[in-house]
């Protein structure tokens, strides 16, 4: 038997992101909670960067896909700790991306101790989500939005988005 | 389908698909801002000021830059730092105003401003704690590369220790904000190299932004009382802790760069006063005025 929590989660977590439809919220790994406290359905989100302006969209689509699911009230928090990492994108995720013509990111970076300095641009290995190219260049580290790096492939010419690591 | 409406057509009627939430919405919402125990909320308050208004400050200045990079690529850089710096401005003056509400400048009964929007759009300069380097105005691109390297060197280097918090949210802030410093001291630093070692004329623009900017940076490691005083709590960061790091971190830039070090003194304070007081340049109240004018001519107003 499905619980209402689980109902509740499976609604919050089909919710799409608003600037990459491909992805829903599980997908993306911003969905950190659902559960239900007395009858009123708690969802709480991370933000990707801090100043991502697609917070009060996410926020808004939760409210309005859990009240359209039947469920009366609901609330979303928003959760700091721990910060979002791109490794958290899942492998269905990666995939839709791969099939939207995106590519995903690889490991993030996290360095112990002290942040060192990278006077060199960021190299990344990719393969063309198009036609599967390991011959890119980069055209741009920042894009479209926030999360995204701007590529080009050498040998089928097509732009494509990179969505950075994290 | 409706025809007043352009994005009908588009989205099959559902226009919550497309526009960004319009109603304000708390960053910290659901988020635990109690002030930790035998820490003074006032002081808490101020110091988060401190970190936000920086950060607010230096975010509408790279905004300024929206459209005038020399290059696509760069003006969309600087607009992403800029978009960086704003989060982490909102959160910390929603954790400002958490910490200590009476900060908050009163506003005509009914006015759906929260409290993040009415500290940034309605205190005047006096009232901000930022320190100089965020706030003169800007020049070319050389200016906008040292401004954000010296910027960026500081502010990583705080907020790498500031991580270990004994304010949650603050830890949070923080931790989440060492990613996008990190990005940001990256191409401050790329820039400053290749303009160093560019042509005759790049590397004269950049010696002469340095030469500018430098009596500005000895206000990010200077320690004002409430610094110290979070600090010696394990709540905030002492800024002349990370001045060494601060050194070795700029000495890299410097060596690669072949720039040697600037001989000016540090910019004066006025009485002991500096930015952390709220003693500021002229230049900020100008850029208040713009940046707040629509907010205050509106302090009833729904977007």
């Amino acid at each position: 038997m499905v619980t209402v929590r689980e109902r509740a989660a499976a609604v919050a977590a089909a919710v799409r992101d608003p600037e990459m439809p491909m992805l829903t919220l599980a997908d993306l790994g911003i969905l950190r909670d659902v559960r239900v406290e007395g009858d009123v359905v708690v969802a709480s989100i991370t933000p990707t960067y801090s100043g991502c302006p697609a917070m009060a969209t996410m926020r808004d689509d939760l409210v309005h896909r859990l009240t359209d699911a039947g469920f009366a009230r609901v609330e979303v928090r928003v959760v700091l700790d721990p910060a979002w990492s791109s490794d958290w994108i899942t492998e269905t995720g990666r995939a839709a991306l791969r099939a939207a013509g995106l590519s995903p990111p690889g490991p993030a970076n996290r360095p112990a101790g002290p942040v060192p300095l990278t006077l060199g641009p960021a190299r990344r290995a990719l393969t063309c989500p198009r036609c599967g190219s390991a011959r890119t260049e980069r055209v741009s580290e920042f894009g479209s939005t926030a999360c995204k790096a701007l590529y080009r492939c050498a040998d089928c010419l097509e732009p494509f988005d990179h969505v950075k690591e994290l | 389908m409706n025809d007043d409406s352009v994005y009908d057509g588009l989205l099959g009627g559902d226009s919550s698909q497309w526009a960004f939430g319009t109603d304000f919405e708390d960053p910290l919402a659901g988020v635990d801002t109690t002030v930790p125990a035998g820490i003074d909320g006032a002081e808490l308050a101020v110091y988060c000021l401190m970190l936000g208004d920086d950060t607010l400050v230096l975010s509408q200045r790279l905004a300024e830059w929206c459209s005038r990079a020399p290059e696509l690529e760069e003006d969309i850089a600087l607009a992403n730092f800029a978009l960086d710096l704003l989060g982490q401005a909102r959160l910390l003056l929603a954790r400002a105003a958490a910490a200590d509400p009476s900060i908050v400048p009163p506003l005509p009964e009914g006015s759906p401003v929260p409290a993040e929007d009415a500290l940034a759009f309605f205190r005047d300069a006096g009232r901000f704690r930022n320190v100089r380097l965020a706030e003169v105005p800007n020049g070319d691109f050389a200016h906008v590369v040292v401004r954000l390297l010296l910027f960026s060197i500081a502010r990583l280097a705080i907020l790498q220790e500031l991580r270990g918090s004994g304010d949650a949210v603050l830890a949070a802030v923080a931790a989440k904000g060492v990613k996008e410093l990190t990005y940001h001291r990256d191409w401050a630093g790329r820039w400053f190299v290749t303009l160093a070692r560019g042509t005759a004329e790049s590397r004269r623009r950049l010696l002469a932004a340095l030469e500018q900017l430098w009596p500005l940076r000895a206000e990010l490691t200077a320690t004002h009382p409430v610094e110290r005083s979070l600090a010696a709590a394990g709540v905030g960061v002492d800024p002349a802790t990370i001045a060494a790091e601060t050194e070795v971190v700029l000495d890299q830039v410097l060596a690669v760069a072949e720039v040697d070090r600037p001989q000016r003194a540090p910019l004066a304070g006025v009485g002991g006063r500096a930015g952390r007081d709220g003693l500021h340049t002229e230049a900020l109240s100008r850029m208040l005025a713009e940046m707040q004018v629509v907010a205050r001519a509106h302090p009833c107003g729904r977007w």
